[in-house]
């Protein structure tokens, strides 16, 4: 029986090269999902991964109650009703990311969605967050806070405010963006690094910025279940605590290496790409395109 | 019938379709002097019919305290707030505003709409909650749903499959005279999915209304609130709308 581990230690895993999604999602539309005969099922179970603390290290700022319900019931529950979802369909076997995306559906997800995302996002929000968290960051993330905020206190405010409107259940994220257009052949003509940036966002119930191709870098839950045995309806002060007691800004400075990396080396391959298009085409052997007509076309009659 | 105004096609409009939840009161001095100057109605929280405490053993005092003390409230002030900001933005013609308003509008008001019906179709057991409907809307949801026992299953299954925050409904759909069973999403109220329908009964299936007590087991919380439901209030609106 094959294992996979999930990715979250303490970094984005640099995902795949972009999978061919309408060739996989064809498969799996013609197939439905179905499954396969009982002998070739692979069980590529996914694993409930505890958060890198014990669960009572964070009071008092996240009780120890509250991660036995958020942590020992949701979020294993998402994990058992994902495994029991993809058992022995063409999502068996996949990475998380890759579920996470092509169950999205590009806006119409399937009904396991949820159930991977909320895995992929409870597993990211564990990872955020440590017992004696809070701070400033330093280096070349507080850089880019003060470049693409005007300054730490302000992005602060930007998340909070993120988080206090995301009106009923969801996430408010920290990412980085570096996005490329979800076009084959889309590359962007002035690539820089520059052009790349953090971005405060929020998104509804289990939904994940990787869908939206950003890099994530901080995630806050903001479903009442987070929050609500601790500070019931105030969720205010639930992230304000957060922000100054809970998050772990070596985490999220982890991530944003990973990410500049990986959008580096995405900026390289199109760059790369770019050239070996333009070399084609100036060797091939230029093909007539526009046949000259005896007939007129344009003249009206 | 007050409740009529409820449930009109159209979207609540400034003037005068906000019925039983509006009052000349408001919630507070601020919104009386302002709003009454414009002639403005703003929302208003309305007081439960029992105690907190009542619903128990079914719904804890403490959620019923917090659940109308404070999100209820919340969304009566929050749409006062957005209402008065969207009432001077048409006056100036401020169009990009006015539009900026209306998620928040939709939001709060959507909340108050709903949490005023939710409280009228709750009853403490020894007030006849729980108590199972009767002669029409007993003999509709005989011919709709084949059992009551079939409904309260169908709307327990709806609740549960709910991912997030929203609602389950008993609704009327007044034009085709049929019971049908509906969720909404967030505070988006029945009218939302049909203009057609009719809240007869709906069940708050946001995690603020049973988390404290029933944390994630949402499926207890569904078939405990049945023993609370005001069956008496589903049938008046169910007759009002039929006859």
């Amino acid at each position: 029986m094959q294992h996979h581990t999930l990715s979250c230690c303490g970094g984005v895993r640099p995902s795949l090269p972009p999978p061919p999604l309408s060739f996989r999602w064809s498969k799996i539309k013609r197939e439905g999902g179905r499954r396969l005969p009982r002998c070739a099922r692979i069980a590529a179970q996914l694993e409930l991964k505890p958060p890198p603390y014990s669960l009572s290290s964070l009071e008092p700022h996240m009780s120890r109650e509250t991660l036995e319900y958020h942590w020992g019931r949701h979020h294993r529950a998402h994990v058992a009703s994902l495994n029991n979802l993809i058992a022995g369909t063409d999502l068996d076997g996949m990475g998380l990311d890759e579920i996470v995306v092509v169950s999205y559906n590009k806006g119409n997800p399937l009904p396991l969605f949820v159930h991977a995302a909320q895995v992929w996002n409870h597993d990211f929000f564990w990872q955020s967050i440590k017992p004696g968290g809070g701070g400033r960051p330093s280096g070349r993330l507080m850089e880019l806070i003060e470049r693409d905020f005007g300054s730490f206190d302000r992005m602060l405010e930007e998340f909070k405010r993120a988080a206090l409107t995301q009106f009923g259940s969801g996430w408010a994220w920290l990412v980085y963006k570096a996005n490329r257009l979800d076009v084959g052949n889309a590359v962007n003509p002035c690539p820089s690094e520059k052009g790349n940036k953090l971005v405060v966002l929020k998104s509804p119930n289990a939904v994940n910025p990787i869908v939206w191709d950003y890099s994530p870098l901080l995630a806050i839950d903001v479903w009442e279940h987070a929050y609500y045995l601790d500070y019931e309806n105030r969720r205010a002060d639930y992230v304000s605590i957060f922000l100054e007691k809970l998050v772990s800004w070596e985490v999220v400075s982890d991530r944003l290496d990973v990410a500049i990396e990986r959008a580096a080396e995405r900026a390289r391959e199109d760059e790369t790409r770019r050239q070996e298009d333009d070399a084609a085409v100036t060797h091939s052997e230029a093909v007539e395109m526009y046949l000259d007509s005896d007939t007129d076309d344009s003249e009206a009659e | 019938m007050a409740l009529r105004a409820l449930f009109t096609k159209t979207a609540p409009t400034l003037a005068s379709g906000l019925g039983p939840f509006a009052s000349a009161g408001g919630s507070g001095t601020r919104w009386q002097g302002l709003c009454h100057a414009r002639g403005l109605k703003v929302a208003a929280l309305p007081d439960l019919e029992y105690d907190y405490g009542a619903l128990e053993p079914a719904i804890s005092g403490e959620i019923m305290r917090l659940h109308h003390q404070k999100h209820h409230k919340a969304y009566v002030s929050n749409y006062n707030d957005a209402l008065e900001k969207l009432d001077a933005a048409m006056a100036k013609g401020d169009v990009p505003a006015v539009v900026r308003l209306q998620s928040a509008i939709k939001f709060n008001g959507g909340g108050h709409i709903n949490h005023t019906i939710f409280w009228k179709n709750l009853k403490p057991v020894n007030e006849g909650g729980g108590e199972p409907p009767h002669a029409t809307l007993g003999w509709a949801i005989d011919t709709d749903f084949g059992s009551l026992e079939a409904l309260v299953q169908k709307m327990n299954a709806e609740g549960a499959a709910l991912q997030g925050s929203g609602w389950v409904w008993l609704a009327l759909d007044k034009e085709r005279k049929k019971l049908l069973v509906e969720a909404t999403a967030n505070q988006d109220p029945l009218v939302t999915k049909g203009a057609n329908l009719v809240p007869l009964l709906g069940i708050d299936v946001w995690e603020h209304a049973y988390y404290l007590q029933y944390k994630n087991v949402k499926p207890e919380y569904l078939k405990n609130i049945w023993s609370v439901m005001n069956w008496k209030y589903a049938s008046e609106v169910y007759d009002s709308e039929i006859a």
